[in-house]
């Protein structure tokens, strides 16, 4: 897993070398250890403003400003900014626009290695005025290309997306997209919806139960390590030829090993009943475990497109309709499905996996709607290159490839998707659902 | 009937991997990871996921100096609270049994709620030591505080001979003799003749293989490392083929074999007991009470009495204890550690002089009905891993009575150093 380039990039005495050699130069990106204390921004000069006659300006201040940000709205000599947080749902015509042009252009130059971008614009879909819907939906293009330029200093730009009467919902997401955890996630649309949601802070998970299928490495095991720290009690559920690294993994973040077959006909009634009875039922749900079985689709064989749609997706289906029915899944429980860039944009000798994995992008959607009576959210999200053991094995000309070609220049860590679904699996994020959220660093390649 | 014990253990669960003869199976296994996985195949039978458990108890004879905290590394991985804490026991091949009347006697005093018996031993995998003398120079060259003195203690250190390593050795270390040449002079002693040995040795695969048949093992052993059964089982042997074998330590007129011996075996075993109310709590079947336990010793220096005979001294103290008969048993688990143990102590209970020389009881404690004894085959069918043998035989017979409904059971495991480790079942 090692990023020979990365370390090259970064030390003083060959980062010349390697600029000059043309090569990316790739930035140490930040992360940050443990779980969400209760002001994840103190410390951080977030730089706020917003286009004339929009109605979410004090919201962004006061979210960051509730996790502990100083926050001003210009620079003064010498300083350099954080975070940019710019209210753009007063932009209602193509002159409005003008606005972004007008706060960011001259603060791109003092926005810190690493630092951090947040715009939010009206849903288009929720306007009327044709002319309105199209200036909102044009915000994106924006985000997505300035994430691109400012990608080199490892920094990231992300859009929330407002239903009206969902400001309230801004203070958990300026605490991820405004501070150091969004460290892979750039260029994504956040769509947020009215909701109750508690305010965001520390341990968020205390006392509440999660389970991650596919938890004995990777992102599974990141994620169940990140789900723990926020004070969630994990189930971690892999098959059997992972049994060791599963223990470990139950071991290291303290919650329960669960051997099982995701795909077994009887695995959903035996992880619902052992959640019942084991944990009296459970908050999170993880769907993390998906196998590939690569091969153009003239070569693939009907049982490499059957065990991959069975994992990947039908698996999926079969666990959340056995939870919910019986209600092991709590209300205001949380689902996240691990889609997948291939999904996205789909790839090459990968049919069945990119079937699967788009599958679940319309399964979010299609399910938002109908768990949200009960307080249940439903989100997918979708990493590009992440330095795992399974990434580790792409032959090393494809995955330089894979690596370099996004707005980091790097790799993503299995923390960084861990940080992302966490993040959805709080509390706090009630308004979030149905969204599926790309962790690919803006992967060039993708819608 | 008096009970033994203040508050009723039950035995509610019990798990074992196949046993596998030594330098087979599992010859690249060591003793940790057989009895992590064992211990995990217990927990995710019974769901004890992330439970607390009062202690879990057990231990190896053949153990390298690394697992000097062997079960309660083992309990880390196995997916209990990792705040359960364990110690592990050593009592040569009494140490399963003698684990479960640890964690039994425990869960009777109300100190704890519910724990785990378990054992394990490999000979595949058996802890080599470094020469003697290389091992005192090392210690004298850590010790030693000035230069000079360190360079003397390497120097010494240094010496060919000491490439010859110290292996673990298969003989009583106050007698020189190994346990086949002991088990032959009581065989002796008691005129236990080949043909008698190698039928009790035949009945135990019979017994074996058609408890595998019939699905007993079903819920008692898991499938492991490619075995589904224990591999020195010979359902098809013959009393022809057993015949046919040379004595394995004496020459000259020994009866002890080969195949009516136990072999060098690998292998581990855990075994649940708990409180009534715990398992009730959690919702696991009571299989059967572990009643008593009694251990004795003999002095069997010279031979003076035989060295595996100290059962036939416990059993009777734990009868006398209880109020009971030899005959009150429906079931006899007598560890076949040589099928002239087994029979041997049989006839010292038979003995009239035996029982009132040795024992000092008014007479002969008689015969026991041998339809009985170890009913589901035993030690030579299925193998001895030492510190195992205790959970299988405790599993097997809870398993018996439970499938009886009522009953009572009685197990001896012979040790060595002139040790036996007994019990009582009921239900």
């Amino acid at each position: 897993m090692a990023d020979l380039l990365l370390r090259l990039a970064s030390d003083r005495r060959t980062a010349g070398l390697i600029r000059r050699l043309g090569l990316p130069t790739p930035v140490r990106l930040a992360r940050v250890a443990g779980g969400y204390d209760a002001a994840p921004l103190a410390g951080r000069l977030v730089v706020y403003g917003a286009a004339p006659g929009g109605f979410a300006e004090a919201a962004l201040r006061q979210a960051a400003e509730g996790a502990g940000a100083h926050c001003v709205t210009g620079l003064s000599e010498g300083q350099a900014a954080d975070t940019l947080l710019f209210d753009a749902t007063g932009c209602r015509t193509s002159g409005d626009l003008a606005a972004l042009h007008g706060f960011f252009a001259p603060k791109l130059r003092r926005l810190a290695r690493n630092g951090r971008v947040l715009v939010v614009s009206r849903d288009p879909v929720t306007l009327d005025d044709p002319v309105a819907a199209a200036v909102a939906r044009g915000i994106e293009g924006f985000v997505r290309a300035l994430g691109k330029e400012i990608g080199r200093r490892g920094a990231t730009a992300n859009l929330a997306r407002l239903v009206p009467a969902a400001e309230s919902q801004l203070a958990g997401l300026v605490r991820f997209c405004g501070g150091p955890r969004c460290t892979y996630v750039s260029g994504q649309v956040f769509r947020l919806a009215p909701a109750t949601a508690p305010q965001p802070g520390a341990s968020q998970l205390a006392g509440k139960i999660a389970v991650v299928t596919g938890a004995a490495r990777g992102i599974g095991a990141a994620t169940a390590q990140r789900l723990a720290e926020e004070g969630a009690r994990v189930v971690c559920v892999d098959v059997a030829a992972a049994r060791d690294a599963l223990y470990e993994t139950a071991l290291r973040v303290g919650g329960l090993p669960l051997v099982l077959d995701i795909a077994a006909p009887d695995a959903p009634s035996a992880l619902a009943a052992f959640l019942r009875d084991k944990t009296g039922g459970v908050d999170v749900v993880v769907h993390n475990a998906g196998i590939t079985r690569d091969k153009t689709l003239a070569n693939m064989k009907p049982e490499l497109w059957d065990a991959v749609m069975a994992v990947n997706f039908a698996a999926i289906a079969a666990i959340d309709a056995a939870l919910l029915a019986g209600k092991v899944l709590h209300d205001g429980g949380r689902i996240v499905c691990l889609s997948s860039v291939s999904g996205v944009a789909g790839n090459f000798g990968q049919t069945n996996y990119a079937t699967s994995k788009a599958a679940l992008i319309g399964y979010v959607a299609a399910q938002a709607p109908l768990l949200a009576p009960r307080g249940i959210t439903i989100n997918a999200v979708a990493p590009g290159f992440i330095e795992t053991p399974m990434t580790a094995r792409i032959p090393l000309m494809t995955r330089e490839a894979g690596r370099r070609l996004n707005a980091l220049s790097q790799g993503g860590l299995p923390r960084d998707v861990a940080e992302l679904i966490t993040f959805l699996a709080l509390p706090s994020s009630a308004g979030l659902s149905g969204n599926t959220v790309r962790v690919c660093g803006l992967a060039l390649i993708g819608a | 009937m008096p009970t033994a014990l203040p508050r009723r253990v039950a035995i509610v669960g019990a798990n074992r991997i196949p046993f596998a003869r030594s330098n087979t199976a599992y010859a690249q296994l060591s003793n940790k990871t057989m009895l992590t996985d064992t211990l995990r195949g217990l927990v995710e039978k019974h769901h004890l996921q992330g439970e607390l458990l009062g202690e879990v108890v057990g231990g190896a004879v053949m153990k390298h100096s690394r697992d000097w905290n062997m079960v309660r590394e083992c309990v880390l991985s196995s997916g209990l609270n990792a705040n359960t804490p364990a110690f592990d026991v050593q009592q040569a091949c009494g140490t399963g049994l003698e684990a479960a009347i640890l964690v039994a006697n425990k869960i009777a005093l109300g100190q704890i709620e519910a724990g785990i018996a378990c054992g394990v031993d490999t000979t595949s995998d058996a802890p080599v030591a470094v020469n003697r003398g290389l091992q005192r120079a090392l210690m004298d060259l850590n010790a030693a505080k000035t230069t000079s003195a360190k360079l003397k203690h390497l120097m010494r250190a240094i010496n060919p001979k000491h490439l010859v390593p110290e292996l673990p050795a298969n003989a009583e270390p106050r007698t020189g003799k190994s346990m086949g040449q002991h088990a032959e002079i009581t065989a002796k002693r008691y005129g236990i003749t080949r043909e008698a040995q190698d039928a009790l040795a035949l009945a135990s695969h019979q017994k074996l293989a058609r408890a595998y048949d019939e699905g007993f093992f079903d819920d008692l052993v898991m499938p492991y490392h490619g075995l589904k059964r224990d591999n020195n089982l010979r359902p098809d042997s013959s009393l022809e083929k057993l015949a046919k074998l040379a004595p394995a330590f004496d020459r000259n007129g020994g009866t002890i074999t080969a195949a009516n011996a136990s072999p060098l075996t690998d292998g581990a075993s855990a075994v649940l007991l708990a409180s009534e109310e715990w398992a009730q709590k959690k919702g696991l079947p009571i299989l059967a009470y572990l009643v008593t336990g009694e251990v004795a010793a003999v002095d069997f220096i010279d031979e003076r009495e035989g060295l595996l005979m100290a059962p036939a001294y416990a059993i009777p103290r734990m009868l006398a204890r209880l109020g009971l008969t030899l005959q009150d048993f429906d079931f006899y688990e007598i560890h076949e550690a040589f099928a002239a143990v087994v029979l041997c102590t049989l006839a010292a209970w038979e003995s009239d002089e035996f029982c009132r020389t040795k024992l000092g009881l008014p007479g002969a404690l008689g015969s026991i009905d041998r339809s009985r004894l170890n009913v589901k085959g035993s030690s030579i069918a299925a193998g001895h891993p030492f510190a195992a043998t205790g959970g299988r035989v405790v599993a097997t017979l809870a398993k018996l009575l439970a499938e009886k409904g009522a009953g009572r059971g009685l197990i001896s495991i012979c040790a060595a150093g002139g040790q036996g480790v007994t019990a009582i079942l009921e239900r």
